[in-house]
């Protein structure tokens, strides 16, 4: 039977992959590049867009997903598709904290309802924006496998459960 | 008869750290293993003799699946863990990978021993990143303490485990899509056959399990077979976690033998809410059709039972509503997740989705037509079986569901342009 495996490779060679990125952020991706066989450097794709993201506040640029494509020996188009497709990568900017949600059902019946209401009227933006002064962006997620603690939200890296609005208020003005 | 196998540490402080799971007997079946040489088909046979199926949701038997890679074939194979969980109502392999790391690791070891794989990768969701940092810290500790790297104990075996970040995307959790995503690609699911016992990541032999189903190996293999069997009953070997949450007490994730009343894991799980009264249960997660809470008090939690109700037993993720509940609004959200959910690769489950969230959104918000619920199980009927994977039957099986118990719900609503609930 032929089935074909193979992983993509960019047309033109490329130069000057180590002027790409700052040394720190070359040194993380490579980490991960290391995790993979030789040839499947495509594999961290998916690191190297969050490590990239991270490094730039946040948020992908198209210019950015051409050197990561350039650095992993990608086609673009195929950095492009995987920035577009899973929903952790940002392609506009957003704030220093993305506040992340949950309305899945077990979050909805414990009440992320009353939860969204109040962020929203706290930080005077509506889900899916940003505060003018660039601090938060209010995102809604689909479930975030935490609902013993609905309702919940991620704020950055961190979950925090079993939300109250004066909880909300406490964790929100407690960042910095 | 409860936290036998998974939380076999959970009363520990601090369960995660090694010196921890050593002291409940961890590494010592594997060290057993690699040290006496135990042929691998015998390691297949004992997972085969328990009765061991799929925790993630799908119920297909472990041992079964290891048994159909050709352990002799050439070149290099693949253990993969699958950590992207994600269906809602699910949350029990979170735990797992907090607080019991250790043990899925050890599982997937075993694993590798087992199929002849030198080379594993656990894909942990990416928003999973405490878990994540707590798994890699325990890679170091197994690494530092021998369990990982070539020639463990002096057996000639080597292995290699990584993790792979998501990057939030439930179809990543369907297997091929979840191969898909390690290669560096959009999770799409490919089609099936090739399986991945024979095609399955960088086009090598590979099993794929779920976090629970590999965490529970270490202790089959110290027990037996037949012992974990016996936990549970026919068909449904073992204990297995169950994840409960909605209007109760004290939601949380419990580890009980397959076959326990409902009604216990809901008085485990405290009870309903004050002054609420039991509606419906979804057991499995939120693709499982939905049970009306009196049929559901009768019911027992495994395969067999949920089954001949109607449901699927899934994940053990268990949703309990109350009655200040409305269905419509209940199934509007689920609709509308895997609309968003799906990867857009088959045209009915790429359309049809969406025409199933916009009808009963449109009904729940007073709009609804008297002919939509015919038209739901039309579009519903026309989208189950006709994708390459399970991503539409999940999405089709809640509205069937929903329809079939709670229809004079949908049917009011639509009438009176308002809910008979609240």
């Amino acid at each position: 039977m032929g089935f074909r495996n193979a992983p993509m490779s960019s047309i033109e060679p490329i130069q000057g992959k180590g002027e790409l990125f700052s040394p720190e952020v070359r040194a993380r991706i490579d980490t991960w590049v290391a995790k993979y066989p030789d040839g499947w450097n495509q594999s961290a794709v998916m690191a190297a867009l969050r490590i990239v993201q991270e490094d730039n506040g946040g948020f992908l640029t198209q210019d950015l997903m051409d050197q990561v494509a350039a650095y992993l020996e990608m086609p673009p188009i195929a950095v492009y598709e995987v920035a577009t497709f899973y929903s952790m990568y940002e392609l506009k900017p957003v704030g220093q904290h993305k506040i992340c949600v949950c309305t899945n059902v077990s979050c909805m019946i414990n009440g992320s309802d009353k939860i969204v209401e109040h962020m929203e009227k706290k930080l005077g933006i509506k889900l899916g924006e940003t505060t003018e002064d660039g601090r938060f962006t209010l995102k809604e997620v689909e479930c975030l496998g935490a609902c013993g603690g609905a309702p919940m939200f991620q704020i950055d890296t961190k979950y925090y459960e079993n939300l109250t609005p004066e909880l909300v208020d406490s964790i929100v003005d407690g960042l910095e | 008869m409860a936290n036998e196998v998974c939380f076999r540490n959970m009363d520990l402080d601090r369960p995660w750290r090694l010196e921890q799971y050593r002291s409940r007997g961890g590494y010592e079946v594997l060290t057993r293993i690699l040290q006496e040489k135990m042929p691998p088909t015998e390691i297949i046979e004992e997972v085969k003799a328990s009765g061991l199926r799929g925790r993630g949701g799908a119920g297909f038997p472990t041992g079964l699946k290891w048994s159909f890679i050709s352990r002799n074939a050439p070149g290099q194979k693949y253990v993969v863990c699958n950590s992207d969980e994600g269906e809602p109502g699910t949350f029990k392999d979170r735990d797992i990978l907090r607080y019991n790391p250790h043990q899925l690791i050890e599982g997937m070891i075993i694993a590798g021993y087992a199929i002849g794989a030198t080379q594993g990768y656990n894909y942990i969701r990416g928003e999973f990143w405490e878990p994540y940092e707590r798994f890699e810290a325990a890679l170091e500790d197994a690494r530092e303490a021998g369990f990982l790297g070539t020639d463990l104990f002096g057996s000639g075996f080597d292995f290699e485990l990584y993790c792979h970040l998501g990057g939030g995307a439930y179809i990543c959790g369907e297997e091929t899509a979840l191969l898909e995503s390690i290669e560096g690609k959009k999770g799409q699911p490919r089609y099936k056959p090739p399986f991945p016992a024979y095609f399955g990541l960088y086009g090598r032999p590979t099993i794929i399990n779920n976090t629970e189903s590999l965490a529970s190996i270490p202790v089959i293999l110290e027990k037996g077979g037949e012992w974990f069997r016996d936990l549970g009953v026919e068909n449904s070997g073992g204990a297995k976690l169950f994840s409960i949450s909605g209007n109760i007490n004290n939601p949380g994730v419990f580890e009980i033998p397959m076959g326990t009343p409902f009604s216990e894991l809901l008085e485990m799980a405290g009870g309903m809410k004050e002054g609420s009264r039991l509606k419906a249960v979804i057991p499995g997660g939120s693709s499982s059709p939905i049970i009306p809470g009196e049929q559901m008090m009768e019911l027992t939690m495994d395969y067999d039972a949920i089954t001949r109700a109607g449901s699927m037993l899934g994940s053990g993720a268990v949703i309990v509503l109350d009655d200040s509940n409305c269905m419509v609004k209940v199934l509007e959200r689920m609709s509308y997740f895997y609309y968003e959910e799906s990867c857009g690769q088959c045209t009915p489950c790429r359309e049809g989705t969406g025409w199933l969230y916009r009808v009963v959104h449109r009904i729940e918000h007073g709009q609804g037509r008297p002919e939509d619920l015919a038209l739901l199980d039309d579009v519903a009927g026309k989208i189950a079986g006709r994708t390459i994977c399970a991503l539409g039957d999940a999405a089709a099986l809640p509205v069937q569901g929903m329809l079939k118990h709670f229809r004079d719900e949908f049917e009011y609503h639509i009438e009176h342009k308002r809910c008979m609930v609240g």
